[in-house]
């Protein structure tokens, strides 16, 4: 499948700050792809990079086959863009900021825009400078959501929604995706991640630690597992994959790699299995895993 | 009002150059103007003669009346532009410390932690205390030293002073009431302009006792008579106006809520009309009211110098010897064409104001990333400043061109002169177009080339001003002086049009722009890390 984005080996230093440090990224065309990674990690560098704001100092970056600093005006017109800052011009109302932005971009759906305040409950009359933070949130999505745009990229767009609103901000990207367009959205949040990501890429201090599907990422977690055996657990802790056993007698609590769990669980069966209870793998887990720094990928 | 220490030094930590900056070099002014005319007269007789030379009626509606016709009278007389100066800087640095911070939400920030509500305006107006006390201490030392006189000295450096405060006080009211800080410096400018005004009127007539000055706080001020007798009483009646201010400010802060202001903001359109849908159209739509308040200001201060030009006229005609005196000095220029000359010098310095105002939209607009989703759509980045750029050069040159025309009209209609006047007046004011694009070009440059010292604008203008007003008073060397764009503008009406330098001036421009342009393409946007 052919990459709206590709990125390859991206660098990005501010003075001293290495913001970007080798960044790996591709987002295959009509997916939606989640971009997580700690604050601070180098999410809105890497996407101001992708829109042209900022210049590469390495790597290749190409964005529709394109190159996003020397393209930017062609390749705008087929993206929209939520800041992950939304701030909006005192003066000028809601709507006609929305106007504004989905007509410098090249055009916008009126009907749909309509719909789109209807749904988010926007009131479209309010001066910039009234807005609450989720309110500007909103204008710049509903500008972003109602442009005939191939590609959405939005930085943390929903972190001034509340759960109503997120929900109808996860309807409307599974209506983008059933329209076929590409997302590239960055989040912290876990759990909309794992509601509306086809694909997901987490990064930390600027570089890419894992890429994949949610299935895939999950893989690399790991279950753990309470079982009150018919024997005594020889050889348990020596099989792969296995982490953290602890034996009581005939009862072992471990971790299991999901890649060796098949294996594990043979071996158990082996012994004789009175009871078993298992937790499955979360992304959390894995997230908490790359988040935190001392422990590192694995 | 809890943490309003805590949130003073963060105020002053924030302002750590720019606040000594302007508070010493300009309290130093009235000292130095004081030893150049200690310098330049000797002899205090001479220095008499000159101040009678100096007092005629459209030089006092410019400065003020001279109280005293010594040294001190004269430097108070003569720096009375920096006191102008210092009140405009003090209510904008209140404004920064109040409503802006608010605008920004930094208040916020801070307003959830253990800060009363009232602590952020008390550390605002405690730092206009701080500017004020630094500007007058240094005002009443500098003209003392210079042997201006140990009283005189102290009403002096006590009218800077009260000036600074006033207008802080008259900042802080304002920030309360607006909802954003530019109208908040709009309306702080609009009352220091007004009393200007009012003042120039009231003295223009000639009566020192007009009511028009009195009412006026810069007129007020001055008032004080430093040097001539002095009436401190007028000082303790500045000093319980300053504490009714801050009550009001202080009320109105406590019964408002956080981020609004008293003037409410009424719903717009739901929908952009079709002018907005541009680059163009959304900085027109920035910069329109800017644009509308400047051309006011031309207009009426135009008719207003045209029929002051022609009472002075009138008061020299009545007197020989000062007409003799003001022959040599203008090489056979008519008195009116020197005062008018004057005057379109003033508006220059006014026009590139209002030109690095424009410009510096841009930076801002970039800065609080207003410019990131307009620049991620598909508008380019020439397309995008190009818009804001248009009104810093142009907006300047159609003000210009208002200026003269209302000069024109204003001196015309009172001296008889008639429609000719205007023509000469206009093309005169044309003349100073490209000393103001010269310096709107170097903020072009700044912005595309050190976009964070662009504000820097700012203090290059200050420079060509007060080496304009006053370069040949500290008798500083021609190089010095050539260094404002300014001081290469043939002097009209009345003087010769000499083409050359401004076609070096318009040259430069574009080349220092068109470098500007090619740097913020090459540039990084602010990303607020
Ligand atoms: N203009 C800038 N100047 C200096 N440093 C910057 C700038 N922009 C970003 N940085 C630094 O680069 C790093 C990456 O920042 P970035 O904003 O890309 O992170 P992020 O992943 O978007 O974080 P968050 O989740 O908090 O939005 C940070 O250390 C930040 O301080
Ligand atoms: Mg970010």
């Amino acid at each position: 499948m052919e990459n709206v984005i590709s990125v390859n080996g991206l660098v990005k230093s501010f003075g001293r700050t290495r913001a970007l440090d080798g960044l790996d990224l591709e987002v295959r065309r009509g997916e939606v792809h989640g971009f997580l990674g700690p604050n601070g990690a180098g999410k809105s560098t890497a996407i101001r990079v992708l829109l042209g704001l900022l210049k590469a100092d390495g790597g290749t970056t190409t964005l529709f086959g394109g190159d996003p600093w020397r393209d930017a005006v062609s390749l705008h017109r087929r993206l929209a863009y939520v800041p992950g800052d939304v701030t909006l011009w005192p003066n000028l109302t809601g709507g006609e900021v929305i106007d504004l932005l989905g007509r410098l971009r090249g055009g916008l759906d009126t009907k749909r825009r309509d719909e789109l305040v209807e749904r988010f409950e926007l009131d479209p009359r309010k001066k910039g400078r009234t807005y609450s933070k989720g309110n500007r949130q909103k204008v710049a999505l509903i500008a972003a959501l109602a442009s005939d745009a191939e590609l959405l990229v939005l930085d943390e767009p929903t972190s001034g929604l509340d759960p109503l609103m997120e929900s109808v901000f996860q309807s409307c990207i599974n209506d983008e995706r059933g329209a076929g367009r590409t997302v590239l959205l960055s989040s912290h949040i876990l759990a909309e991640a794992e509601a509306l990501c086809d694909r997901v890429s987490i990064i930390r201090a600027g570089r890419t630690v894992e890429s994949g599907t949610l299935a895939q990422l999950r893989h690399l977690t790991r279950t753990s597992i309470h079982a009150e055996l018919a024997g005594e657990p020889n050889g348990i802790g020596a099989l792969p994959g296995v982490h953290d056993l602890v034996v009581e007698g005939e009862r072992v609590r471990f971790q299991v790699d999901n890649a060796e769990l098949d294996t594990v669980l043979r071996a158990l069966s082996t012994v004789g299995v009175r009871g078993l209870t298992s937790q499955p793998p979360t992304l959390e887990e894995l997230f908490l895993r790359h988040y935190q720094k001392e422990e590192g990928p694995a | 009002m809890t943490g309003t220490w805590h949130l003073f030094r963060l105020a002053l930590r924030r302002d750590r150059i720019v606040l000594p900056l302007w508070t010493i070099l300009l309290g130093l002014f009235p000292g130095l103007v004081a030893s150049s005319f200690a310098s330049l007269y000797p002899d205090p007789a001479e220095l008499a003669k000159f101040a009678a030379s100096m007092s005629n009626p459209s030089l006092t509606a410019v400065y003020g009346p001279i109280w005293a016709p010594n040294l001190g009278g004269m430097t108070a007389w003569r720096s009375s532009i920096i006191l102008l100066i210092v009140a405009l800087a003090t209510a904008f640095t209140v404004i920064r410390h109040t409503r802006a911070e608010e605008e920004q939400g930094r208040r916020e920030l801070l307003g959830s932690t253990v800060v009363g509500r009232q602590a952020g305006l008390a550390a605002a107006l405690l730092i206009a205390l701080l500017a004020s006390t630094i500007v007058g201490g240094l005002t009443a030392l500098g003209t003392a030293a210079a042997g201006a006189g140990g009283t005189g000295s102290v009403a002096l450096g006590l009218q800077y002073f009260l000036a600074c405060l006033l207008f802080g006080a008259i900042a802080a009211v304002v920030a309360q009431l607006t909802q954003g800080a530019r109208t908040a410096r709009w309306i702080s400018g609009a009352v220091l302009i007004g009393s200007f005004l009012l003042r120039m009127l009231g003295d223009a007539g000639g009566d020192l006792n007009s009511p028009l000055s009195w009412i006026s706080p810069i007129g007020f001020l001055q008032r004080i008579r430093p040097f001539a007798a002095e009436r401190w009483w007028v000082a303790g009646v500045v000093v319980l106006v300053v504490a009714l201010l801050a009550a009001v400010a202080y009320r109105l802060n406590a019964v408002r809520d956080l981020d609004a202001g008293l003037i409410a903001s009424r719903p717009g359109p739901a929908r952009a009309s079709r002018a907005l849908l541009s680059p163009l159209g959304l900085a027109w739509r920035l910069q329109r009211s800017t644009l509308f308040g400047w051309l006011i200001g031309y207009a009426v201060l135009g008719v207003f110098l045209g029929s002051a030009t022609d009472a002075a006229v009138d008061a020299v005609k009545d007197s020989p010897d000062l007409g003799d005196v003001i022959g040599r000095l203008g090489g056979g220029a008519s008195i009116a064409d020197m005062v008018i000359a004057a005057g379109l010098a003033i508006m220059g310095i006014g026009a590139a104001g209002q030109g690095v105002q424009a410009a510096l939209r841009a930076r801002s607009e970039e800065s609080a990333l207003r410019a990131e989703p307009v620049l991620a759509a598909a508008v380019g980045r020439t397309r995008w400043v190009g818009g804001h750029l248009l009104f810093a050069f142009f907006g300047p040159a159609l003000g210009l061109l208002v200026a003269g025309l209302f000069l024109g009209i204003g001196y015309g209609s009172a001296s008889g002169e008639g429609g000719g006047a205007i023509g000469r007046v206009t093309g005169a004011a044309a003349v100073q177009v490209p000393a103001v694009w010269f310096t709107v070009a170097i903020v072009v440059l700044l912005f595309g080339l050190l976009p964070r010292l662009t504000s820097l604008g700012w203090a290059v203008l200050a420079f060509f001003l007060l080496l304009g007003q006053l370069g040949a008073i500290l008798q500083l060397s021609q190089w010095a002086l050539d260094l404002s764009p300014f001081s290469h503008l043939p002097a009209l009406p009345g003087g010769d049009l000499t083409v050359t330098p401004l076609v070096w001036l318009v040259a430069l421009a574009a080349a220092l722009t068109a470098a500007g342009l090619a740097g913020f393409r090459r540039r990084d946007l602010a990303s607020g890390g």
